[in-house]
């Protein structure tokens, strides 16, 4: 007798107003194995996996778990089902430790002494079992990010999950923690644990699962067994149509130095260096890179030269001309455009209305209002311009920006940095949490801003970016630039001095 | 996501739900009024009819409603900038002194709309000058403005009585006030505005301040959703980090927005001190900077909002004092119990009944 799939979906469909997010999806996921689930940010696929965990209600079809038909109303309904979730932004309490964390909503009684002591003895089991090895006394802001996800993990193991279903899980790791992770996944697997995973990188698809599942507009539009697919076949399949992954561009025609920055030393709030004695030079007609591990400094970094951060010491020239210490809005009147790392804390207002978005930083600009009052037609329709040439989806500047996409979301800021036509543009984190076709779009706004003899300064923890973007690299390591190189250089090389092996 | 995610009509929104809110409040009223043996329907009609039943009823609840529009687009205008100002009950009693100062320099010389765009200044500038310290302190000392401006109504209360207890006083009198203004320093009645519905104001003291109240709520309107101001405080309210990164400047938008709103809590006292009593008195705010925070919650800090929900508050008001002098079992205490309820269930509770609301809606719209 075979044994039931863990998954099987029948049938499902799901509406919201006009949308159509999920059309007549069917899934199967053998047990034990490691599945799949690609698709562009809007194709469904995080409609469908809240339906798995009871937070929409399905409007068709239905769901069996381990061959028996269930209705999940909510996620306690999930949990009971054995279904366990990892979200994109951790579900942590901050000041919590390890322990707390996992227990949370699971204490067993009123007073937590026993509790405690019994989820210790199982904490210690499941770590020993998958290694997954954290401190239960750790407290989890103080944990790496890549640690935090593995708490994300043990709450749901803690809870007896025989189907685990991973929602974007590397966008905030680093390599050698994403690396660290698949090795888990694996073990979890070879246990006999089933887990989905959510996705857009194809690599991370190739590299570890068994099965994959595309959807695009709402539709499974196919299964395949990895071994037996391509990156290109998947990527065709997701968006639709032949999809460029490698980025295409001429050679640079760098002239003058637009950005300098001599001898920048930041210190943060707590007085630690995070920037140490940062020298470099950004020619126009060139995208100068900063490659190193997420933490070392570049962030900082991009914060001093947009002026939200000021710096300790040093300089920083626009144009030969110092510029230190200037506020954000006077950089920008001087033609530097800022696409920051976090769209959700400093590129967006996510409550604001999307047109009222496409104007943040500039919205004093005389264009959007003479006078003190804002002309509202004026930036409706400049949005409504950004809109139809950046093809963002929903095309509609009254929607609240929350409901788009990371992707379309990313691609209001991109937007309005680049049509700003700034002389500079640094930027931070292009594409972290963006779709394959956005990605795409988004490298080839960068490399026309370079080849309309822009200075492009541009900080990714996503070597492969880095790599195929620019025409020079420096690499940060613990707030010092520890070397520089070319794009061609190898991957082994970067990775040694982004590890400051070097 | 949960429903709390989910988008609903801006009618079940802003209609349904406060709707719904509100006569829950009043359900529960209704089984407090009748726990203490008073038929609940018989006390709702007189609270009606106290507040709606004559000309000099409304005249009565729009003289309340006048101060609560002051007072909730006070504390809306902080609140859009992220900043809790409770401090608008002393912000409107020093306002006071300012309209008080202009009434008594003027009433001899001019007529009352002479002094009138005057008095409006003085109290604004002078509310808003009794905000400003505690503005500075949050923009350039972090000083949290919740626990400063709290410590300011004291302050407040402290200097107001000293003031008119040695200084204003009429030499003579026993009674803490200044003397009665002339014409010239008052604010005529909206008896005319009664008369055009066919009403007589009475002795209620309805005046001009609540055309100012009506003004000053098209303004807060055009400040906070049409000016680049507004813009940028509603930036700072909603994600500081955002307004950092857009280069707005926090210590001046901190400071102005706390100043607007100080001026805006300033000119309620034109509606007691020139429009009723014509004189300044000790404790004439009464409650109205604490009442502001309720309707600015309730009026979801919007000024259409704010307006229904002073009205609301206005009716609260004058129909509870008409109620408990009809039912003396009901007292002034029992009044208090059935606005904090609606408090309650308006504000604080806003969001009850959002999840079923929504499910209904999602059944009933086929989604």
């Amino acid at each position: 007798m075979t044994p039931h799939p863990a998954i099987e979906l029948a049938g499902i469909d799901k509406s919201f107003g006009a949308v159509h997010a999920n059309k007549n999806i069917n899934l199967t996921v053998a047990k034990g194995s490691i599945h799949g689930i690609i698709g562009e940010n809007g194709a469904g696929k995080s409609t469908l996996m809240s339906i798995l965990y009871g937070f929409y209600q399905a409007d068709r079809g239905e769901i069996r778990i381990d061959g028996k038909p269930i209705t999940i109303r909510d996620s306690q309904t999930a949990i009971a089902s054995g279904i366990g979730m990892v979200h994109q932004h951790f579900m942590l309490v901050e000041n919590f430790t390890v322990l707390e964390n996992v227990m949370l909503g699971a204490e067993g009684g009123q007073l937590l002494a026993k509790g405690v002591a019994g989820a210790r003895k199982e904490l210690k089991r499941l770590e020993a079992e998958y290694g997954l090895d954290v401190d239960p006394d750790a407290i989890i802001e103080e944990l790496p990010v890549g640690k935090q996800q593995r708490v994300e993990i043990l709450k749901a193991l803690y809870r007896g999950a025989e189907i685990l279903i991973l929602d974007e899980p590397t966008g905030v790791l680093t390599p050698a923690e994403a690396d660290h992770l698949f090795r888990i996944l694996k073990v979890l697997r070879d246990q006999g644990k089933t887990i989905l995973l959510i996705t857009h990188k194809l690599r991370e698809i190739m590299a570890i699962t068994d099965e994959v599942s595309v959807m695009r507009r709402g539709e499974m539009v196919a299964t395949r067994k990895t071994a037996e697919t391509t990156v290109e076949e998947l990527a065709e399949l997701m968006v639709g149509r032949r999809v460029l992954l490698r980025v295409e561009k001429g050679e640079a025609q760098p002239g003058k130095v637009l950005l300098s920055v001599k001898n920048l030393t930041v210190k943060d709030s707590r007085g630690v260096t995070m920037v140490d004695d940062v020298s470099f030079d950004v020619r126009e007609g060139e995208i100068l890179g900063i490659a190193g591990v997420a933490g070392n400094g570049q962030s900082e970094l991009l914060e001093a030269i947009a002026g939200i951060r000021k710096p300790t010491s040093g300089e920083i020239l626009i144009d030969g001309q110092p510029v230190a210490g200037l506020d954000p809005a006077r950089l920008r009147e001087l033609g530097l455009a800022h696409i920051p790392e976090d769209r959700h804390h400093m590129g967006l207002v996510l409550k604001f209305e999307e047109y009222e978005n496409s104007v943040l930083g500039y919205h004093r600009d005389p264009r959007y209002g003479r006078g003190a009052l804002l002309d509202l037609d004026a930036i409706r329709k400049d949005a409504e311009e950004k809109i139809a040439k950046y093809d963002i989806r929903p095309p509609n500047p009254r929607l609240k920006t929350a409901n788009f996409s990371g992707g379309n979301q990313q691609k209001i800021v991109v937007a309005r940095e680049i049509e700003r036509d700034p002389k500079m543009l640094i930027i931070g984190q292009p594409t972290r949490g963006v779709d394959i076709g956005a990605i795409e779009f988004i490298h080839r706004r960068i490399v026309e801003m370079r080849d309309a003899q822009k200075a492009v300064l541009l900080v990714s923890v996503e070597l492969d970016e880095i790599r195929s973007l620019s025409d020079r690299i420096i690499v940060m390591f613990a707030g010092k630039v520890v070397g520089e190189a070319t794009p061609d250089a190898g991957e082994q090389a970067l990775g040694m001095m982004m590890a400051g092996a070097v | 996501m949960s429903t709390a995610s989910v988008p609903l009509p801006n009618w079940i929104s802003y209609g349904v739900l406060p709707v719904l809110n509100l006569l829950v409040a009043f359900f529960i009223s209704g089984l407090v009024v009748w726990s203490i043996g008073e038929n609940p329907f018989q006390a709702l009609k007189l609270l009606i009819e106290g507040a709606l039943g004559r000309g000099e009823a409304i005249g009565f609840t729009l003289f309340y409603t006048t101060s609560f529009i002051f007072t909730g687009l006070s504390v809306a205008v902080a609140f859009h900038a992220g900043l809790f100002n409770i401090g608008s009950e002393g912000q409107a009693y020093v306002g006071g002194l300012g309209a008080a100062l202009v009434a008594l320099a003027l009433d001899h010389y001019v007529p009352w709309y002479v002094t009138m765009p005057f008095a409006v200044i003085g109290a604004a500038l002078f509310g808003a000058a009794w905000a400003f310290i505690p503005a500075w302190l949050q923009a350039k000392r972090g000083s949290h403005v919740v626990i400063t401006t709290i410590m300011f109504n004291f302050i407040a209360a402290a200097l107001m009585v000293y003031l008119l207890v040695n200084v204003f006083i009429v030499p003579g009198k026993m009674a803490p006030e200044t003397r009665t203004f002339l014409p010239g320093g008052q604010l005529p009645k909206l008896d005319w505005l009664m008369a055009l519905f066919g009403m007589k104001l009475g002795p209620a003291p309805f005046n001009v301040s609540f055309i100012i109240a009506l003004v000053m709520c098209y303004l807060v309107w055009l400040l906070i959703w049409r000016s680049k101001l507004g813009y940028e405080m509603r930036t700072l309210g909603i994600s500081p980090s955002a307004a950092v990164y857009a280069g707005i400047p926090y210590s001046r938008t901190v400071i102005i927005a706390m100043l607007i709103s100080g001026g805006l809590a300033g000119m309620m006292a034109l509606n007691p001190v020139m429009g009723a009593s014509a004189r300044l008195q000790v404790e004439f705010v009464a409650g109205a900077g604490f009442v502001g925070i309720a309707v600015s919650l309730m009026g979801r800090s919007h000024p259409l909002g704010i307006v229904f929900a002073a009205f609301l508050f206005g009716i609260l008001y004058q129909g509870g004092a008409d109620l408990s002098f009809e039912m003396p079992n009901i007292t002034r205490e029992m009044i208090v119990v059935i606005q904090g309820l609606v408090i309650l269930f308006a504000g604080a509770l806003e969001y009850m009944f959002r999840p079923a609301v929504v499910r209904i809606y999602q059944t009933l719209s086929g989604k």
